[in-house]
């Protein structure tokens, strides 16, 4: 077993890749010096400037390169430093990038990578905290892969560089830091198979990124309280490993979905709507979700941090799934 | 030229009949860029096009019955039907694609040129768009970073004077592409798009330097879009031209008195040129109207590549 981060296993991950394969290269804003967090620190001495590229800030043409060069037989590994700005680049990834290989009739292979993070909680105010997950899922053409772990973020990236298909990666910045135990030699994860974190009989919880775990911690708590909650990382959202969770769902009868993206309109909609379409008689409750309120990330450090779902949020929604006060005895304003 | 040329009017007339399906943008009276520029280049070459790419597609090789049946939605066409008159592609013909999206094809050939340079081959991409495109920001982003990174890579614009239905004076104080591009050093040539011969010529120059691994560089060609933007299209915001006025400007025309002008044709060989083009349209027509169309299962078949 090794010690390690998120981050350092995205930035060995990518190292191995270009060692392993000439096609591969990396190009974003930073790149070369690393980029905001470190991901890519160390690439361009060891690969050089022709295979590690800063770009200008300019993300529709970045992504578009991206794009070309992946249809000419190139691995490009692109970095949009914040998935909000991702916005900018929708044009190339969801014109161009995913429906490539449909519009050819098959001729054409997009096989990029598009590394990005969101997620709130360092007080990055409106424009750099959003979970935007939810839309690229609504784009036939791309797989999205959203880790929770180091290791899945080792596995699951090795997987996507050697894809055929657009995939986006979203990497999650309150992550990146957190120590992890892993294994010497991270082998590669298939993208589609999730991953059952903690196994329980009394209910589901699917969690995406850091809601993992934050639901991992909810569970520890709801054991003191006799109840067993199985806890699913689903980690790609597309494509998804419905069978996991619907089988979980017939074991425990109940489902939460939580995840940090607003939950009006977020993958848990489309997640609830899939479960009971399956699953309608083996539900003993109504499906919960947790997820942010509508409204945009507040930059006060008191709002966001109410702003966030969390632990607690997740635990009232499994006593609510549970037919269960708080444990407490005080109910909760949900 | 007289390929494009039968073979759009054919679309056209198809179009109207109901036969050839969706948005479709012909190319009428553009048809020396696509014949001085692509033809010009290698089968490994790369071209990207845009919504207006019939001509460029046959030109760069695409067998015509192939373009004809992928108008149609039929399984023989380029793309097997799923793409249509805006989205050709033809990877064996180097034609990587044409694409709806005003001015999302530039950036596309930039990578391609990238991936060219990086495998030490002496491939040259070319990306070809319209002056509409050039008022998006990312064609300025995209014309920065050629530049930036030296990409061997040609920019060739068809400025036909029309953004859809505006001209290009309503849509920007720059008349010339190329003064557009001059801030960023890219070499580049308005030439007269109408004239096969200055458009051969400006592009061979351009094209033996990026051979050699020079660029980028930007081929401005002034044209004229004889019909609407799009086949339906009233075309309610210009007068045509005379058809006096149009007969002094059409390539095909200029070519053919060029041609007999300098002794190397006369008028039987025009007949010919026209007869055999009408020919090879008319037994493109014949295949696509017998080729079925695709199996519902294809759509989502193809959504992934495997």
């Amino acid at each position: 077993m090794t010690e390690t981060t998120y981050l350092q296993a995205i930035t060995m991950t990518l190292a191995e890749a270009m060692r392993a394969d000439p096609r591969v290269l990396v190009l974003g804003e930073d790149v070369a010096e690393g980029g905001p967090w470190g991901a890519t620190a160390g690439l361009a001495e060891e690969f050089g400037a022709e295979r590690v590229l800063n770009t200008p800030i300019s993300e529709a043409a970045i992504c578009g390169i991206a794009i070309g060069a992946a249809q000419s037989g190139l691995r490009p590994v692109l970095e949009i430093m914040f998935v909000d700005f991702l916005t900018l680049a929708l044009d190339q990834l969801v014109n161009q990038a995913a429906k490539g290989h449909f519009m050819s009739g098959g001729q054409l292979e997009v096989p990029l990578v598009l590394r990005t993070q969101g997620g709130a909680g360092q007080r990055g105010g409106t424009q750099h905290s959003q979970s935007l997950e939810a839309w690229l899922t609504h784009v036939p053409g791309l797989k999205v892969a959203m880790p929770s772990t180091a290791a899945d973020a080792a596995g699951l990236l090795a997987t996507a560089i050697a894809d055929p298909n657009p995939v986006v990666f979203v990497e999650s910045k309150t992550l990146y830091f957190r120590r992890e135990e892993v294994a010497d030699d991270l082998e590669p994860i298939p993208l589609g198979r999730a991953s059952v974190m903690r196994a329980g009989r009394d209910a589901t919880v699917v969690a995406l990124s850091r809601l993992v775990g934050e639901s991992l911690a909810a569970a520890d708590e709801l054991a003191g309280e006799g109840v067993e909650v199985e806890v699913i990382d689903p980690r790609t959202l597309l494509p998804l490993d419905f069978e996991t969770i619907v089988e979980s769902v017939r074991r425990t009868h109940r489902l939460v979905i939580a995840h940090e993206a607003v939950t009006q309109g977020g993958f848990g909609a489309e997640l609830a709507a899939q479960v009971q379409a399956a699953a309608f008689d083996d539900l003993d409750a109504p499906i919960e979700r947790v997820g942010a309120p509508f409204a945009p990330v507040p930059f006060s450090p008191p709002l966001e941090d109410a702003y966030l779902p969390g632990r607690a949020d997740v635990a009232a929604a499994v006593r609510s799934a549970m037919g269960r006060q708080p444990a407490d005895g005080s109910l909760e304003d949900r | 030229m007289w390929r494009i040329r039968v073979f759009e009017e054919r679309v056209g007339e198809l179009t109207r009949a109901n036969e050839v399906h969706g948005l479709v943008h012909l190319s009428v009276g553009q048809e020396a860029v696509a014949a001085g520029v692509c033809g010009q280049l290698r089968y490994d070459d790369i071209v990207y096009s845009g919504h207006r790419a019939h001509g460029h597609a046959i030109a760069k090789g695409a067998p015509l019955e192939r373009v004809l049946a992928e108008l149609m939605g039929r399984a023989d066409g380029l793309c097997r039907g799923l793409g249509g008159s805006m989205h050709l592609v033809d990877v064996e013909h180097g034609l990587l694609g044409a694409t709806g999206v005003v001015g999302g094809n530039v950036p596309l050939a930039l990578g391609s040129a990238l991936a060219n340079r990086l495998s030490g081959g002496d491939q040259v991409t070319v990306v070809l768009f319209g002056d509409g495109a050039v008022q998006g920001g990312i064609f300025v982003e995209s014309v920065n970073l050629a530049t930036l990174w030296q990409l061997p890579v040609i920019l060739v614009c068809e400025n036909n004077g029309f953004a859809e239905f505006t001209p290009r004076s309503a849509h920007t104080n720059v008349e010339r592409v190329s003064d557009v591009v001059a801030p960023y050093g890219m070499d580049r040539e308005t030439v007269d798009g109408n004239d096969v011969g200055a458009v051969h010529a400006g592009f061979a120059g351009f094209l033996a330097r990026a051979r050699r691994g020079a660029g980028p560089m930007l081929l401005e060609c002034l044209t004229h879009r004889v019909r609407g933007h799009y086949e339906g299209d009233p075309v309610r915001y210009r007068e045509a031209l005379a058809a006096e006025e149009w007969q002094e400007l059409d390539p095909i025309l200029r070519l053919q008195r060029r041609g007999i002008a300098e002794g190397w044709l006369d008028e039987a060989g025009t007949a010919r040129l026209a007869q055999d083009a009408s020919e090879q349209v008319e037994e493109a027509v014949r295949f696509a109207r017998e080729s079925p169309f695709p199996p519902a299962s294809l759509t989502a078949e193809l959504v992934y590549a495997s």
